[in-house]
């Protein structure tokens, strides 16, 4: 039904190269993960004369886990413009409650999940409302409530201890192969949905630019407590997942993600500027970082050394993305 | 502030005052972005209360706020339909549809040229305005409110403005909107409420411009446009550009004289803004020769281009994100580009800073209580402009590029600001000068350079620079 006067819709750019230089940081960041898979299998070949199976592809998997969900959580405050770093202090206390409180059978396993991710949400929402009503800077908040949150850990859990059933430990990080790869589909369809809810939309529009999305309607304050919630149910998980692979608990094992989940979502693409990004990045960050580990250890680096190596990677990771992001165009 | 006024359904209504005078709080107080402290408001002759913007667009009511609120991150699809969008069965917003949605308001509403894909950054001025305009009229408003629609406009975009605005009225919409442009006012306006310092002061259904002017300042402007006075002959050139290459530059000559203000004309987008910032050096030159004072230079950073003996400074249009830092003070954002000149080792000699600033401030008359500490963001718009050029004046430019930088000024600040121009170019300045005012630039300039697609296409030069001749100009190649 077109009539000749019409005029086709005007591109400036095919919708290829649209799509390449916006989706440039997550194309990134699976390309630095491929490449990081590739590694790992090359130098545990070089180690090993093997390939890794399915024990070693099942370890990655299940350490990688609760990274996953941590990171994808701060994923969601960062594109608000904040920073969780409560999550540390989240996961110690999530860790220690299954771990003194779970016990075997499928309503104490189940209950004590939806019970530790609501202390999760409150958690969350404790910080979300001192962010968007207290106006205080996100990392002063959640700074004074990580310390918080790992006091009330150890006061749930003084010492390393207590146990997880087996059974929760075969459902959420089964050792006889990487079926928690389910959770990371889990993880994608909910993403995929998130970022087409009027929620999605107004957590980016907060990240973009706070004042006009204000003027747009957005209700900001509920939409940043909304995300403090969402990341502190995320971390939650992320300390059931802990206390599911180590089958035990110690209140002070979650305390390292603070910053993994921060670099989680450094190497994912997502700015710290808010507003730009996608969590399905965060995920092959969290799987990159446990790689990380392994190559290391494969590459007879003195354990001793390996945090100097992870920072000296995180740094190279930035810079490449920075490069490419400046080649295909696209600022900031 | 304090006022009233009401308009009718199939009106055109112009709401006209300086900056300052209520205008912009008045559309956000009827847009529910803020909230009135007493009075009331009648939609349709029922009192209402809107809460939040959303009260507001329920009752159809549309804005475009002066402030462009486009998402930077957000393709122009995403912006178009932001929280608007289109949804599928399941209540899921269907992201794919949306350039195809988009592609279809821009051919409903007459837009050309603009990529929903695109990212904000990548469109001109303009175009931003032009969408958040499309964004208003999406709701299809019974009431628009229109903030300093055309500040950001060029010609060929007021007229679809215009257009448009007509055809609301035919059926039966009411349009408020505001502008510093006073042609635009009494050509479009069916009638003409003024504000003077948050007050309502008249409600007319024809005004002249000469007794707008005085309704909204107070005092009688005998006259807009200060007397130019001719370029003295015998003296070097400030600035000579030859063959000036780089983004969007395609090889641009010209001499700037001493004491010479020298236009840059032309349709909107063709390549003005980039050779203003590539002489700056804030953007990559990449071919031609810069000679300054007689010498050739070389400009590769913004520092460089302040640094030379006759040092150039740029006044770009959007002062908020390219000039000034907004929650600094007066006198620090005075006295940046010269920090150099102000310290001692380092250290910065306070009494030296504060007699530079007290020089400025009170040459430039901006109005401000106390320089070192009220923040630049609560300065009014021409306040703001004048802190950026005292920044020059200070770390004494001899070259001045001027960017559009009269755009969402009021009358009795561009009237300081031309009189501003008059005695720098007296005192041997140059200026480079740039206005989407055509108006502004024949009666300003002493020539004017029509560019069109990065290059100088005419050159215009004392009577036979009218507005009429710069246009025409502007519009040869493509009415060929």
């Amino acid at each position: 039904m077109t009539t000749a006067a019409e005029t086709r819709p005007y591109r400036s750019r095919s919708r290829l190269q649209h799509f390449m230089i916006q989706s440039a940081p997550l194309l990134l960041a699976l390309i630095i993960l491929a490449g990081m898979g590739v590694l790992y299998v090359v130098l545990f070949y070089r180690q090993l004369s093997r390939f890794p199976g399915n024990f070693e592809w099942t370890s990655v998997v299940n350490t990688s886990m609760p990274l996953v969900f941590a990171g994808v959580g701060q994923s969601i405050v960062v594109l608000t413009r904040g920073l969780d770093l409560s999550v540390g202090g989240m996961i110690d206390l999530a860790n220690g409650l299954a771990a003194t409180h779970m016990h075997s059978g499928a309503g104490s396993m189940l209950g004590w999940s939806l019970l530790v991710l609501l202390v999760g949400a409150a958690g969350g929402a404790i910080n979300g409302v001192l962010v968007a009503y207290g106006r205080l800077q996100p990392i002063l908040v959640t700074l004074a409530t990580l310390s918080i949150y790992q006091g009330l850990a150890i006061k749930v859990l003084p010492e390393p201890g207590g146990a997880v059933p087996i059974e929760y430990t075969k459902i959420l990080a089964n050792p006889n192969g990487p079926t928690s790869l389910v959770f990371v589909g889990f993880i994608a369809v909910v993403w995929f949905v998130f970022r087409r809810t009027r929620l999605g939309v107004d957590v980016y529009a907060i990240g973009n630019d706070e004042e006009a999305a204000r003027a747009h309607g957005v209700r900001v304050r509920t939409i940043k407590i909304a995300a403090y919630v969402l990341s502190g149910m995320f971390a939650a998980a992320a300390g059931l997942f802990l206390a599911a692979t180590t089958t035990s608990g110690d209140a002070t094992s979650g305390d390292v993600f603070v910053l993994t989940s921060i670099a989680a979502v450094v190497l994912g693409g997502i700015s710290f500027f808010g507003g730009r990004g996608n969590a399905v990045g965060t995920v092959a960050g969290a799987f990159v970082l446990t790689l990380l580990i392994n190559v290391l250890f494969f590459a007879n680096i003195d354990p001793l050394y390996q945090s100097f190596f992870q920072g000296l990677f995180l740094i190279v990771a930035v810079l490449l993305g920075t490069l490419i992001r400046r080649l295909v165009g696209l600022r900031g | 502030m304090d006022a009233s006024f009401s308009a009718d359904f199939g009106e055109v209504h112009a709401l006209v005052g300086e900056n300052g005078a209520g205008k912009s709080t008045m559309i956000k107080i009827l847009s529910g972005v803020l909230r009135p402290d007493a009075g009331t408001l009648e939609v349709r002759g029922s009192p209402v209360t809107f809460r939040n913007p959303h009260d507001a667009r329920a009752l159809g009511v549309g804005t475009v706020f002066q402030e462009l609120t486009l998402m930077p991150w957000m393709t122009v699809a995403e912006n178009l339909f932001l929280r608007n969008e289109p949804q599928g069965r399941t209540g899921l917003i269907q992201r794919r549809r949306l350039a195809a949605r988009a592609d279809e308001v821009f051919g409903r509403l007459g837009i050309e040229g603009i990529d929903p894909y695109e990212l904000p950054a990548g469109l001109s001025l303009a175009h931003r305005q032009v969408i958040e305009i499309a964004r208003a009229l999406l709701g299809d408003p019974d009431i628009l409110f229109l903030d300093e629609p055309t500040s950001a406009l060029a010609e060929q975009e007021v007229d679809w403005l215009f257009a448009l605005v007509r055809s609301l009225r035919e059926h039966g919409k009411c349009v408020i909107f505001t502008s510093h442009r006073w042609g635009e006012v009494a050509n479009l306006a069916d009638r003409i409420t003024v504000f003077r310092n948050g007050e309502h002061v008249a409600t007319r259904d024809r005004l002249t411009e000469g007794e707008a002017v005085t309704l909204m300042t107070g005092r009688t402007i005998d006259r807009m446009y200060p007397e130019r006075q001719p370029v003295a002959d015998g003296l070097p050139a400030a600035l000579e550009v030859r063959d000036l290459r780089g983004e969007r530059v395609q090889g641009v000559s010209f001499t700037l004289r001493r004491g010479e203000i020298l236009g840059v004309g032309g349709l909107a987008g063709q390549g003005q803004r980039d050779l203003f910032m590539t002489l700056f050096g804030a953007h990559r030159q990449t071919g031609g020769e810069l000679l300054i004072d007689g010498k050739a230079q070389r400009i590769r950073k913004p520092s460089d281009a302040i640094r030379q003996r006759m040092g150039i400074a740029l006044v770009p249009e959007d002062r908020k994100t390219e000039g000034l830092m907004l929650p600094m003070s007066v006198r620090d954002n005075l006295t940046l580009a010269v920090l150099g000149r102000v310290a001692f080792y380092g250290v910065l000699k306070p009494r030296t800073e504060q007699a530079y600033v007290r020089r400025a401030v009170q040459r430039l008359h901006v109005q401000t209580t106390r320089p070192s500490v009220q923040e630049v963001a609560t300065l009014s718009g021409g306040n703001q402009q004048k802190v950026l050029i005292g920044r020059w004046l200070i770390a004494q430019s001899d070259v001045l590029l001027l960017f559009d930088i009269t755009r969402g000024v009021d009358v009795g600040t561009k009237h300081d600001i031309y009189e501003l121009m008059m005695e720098l170019v007296a005192e041997g300045k140059s200026l480079l000068f740039y206005s989407s005012e055509t108006e502004e630039m024949a009666r300003l300039c002493h020539r004017v350079l029509v560019m069109r697609e990065g290059r100088i296409a005419a050159e215009l030069a004392g009577e036979a620079a009218d507005a009429e001749a710069i246009v025409a100009a502007s519009l040869r190649e493509h009415a060929a």
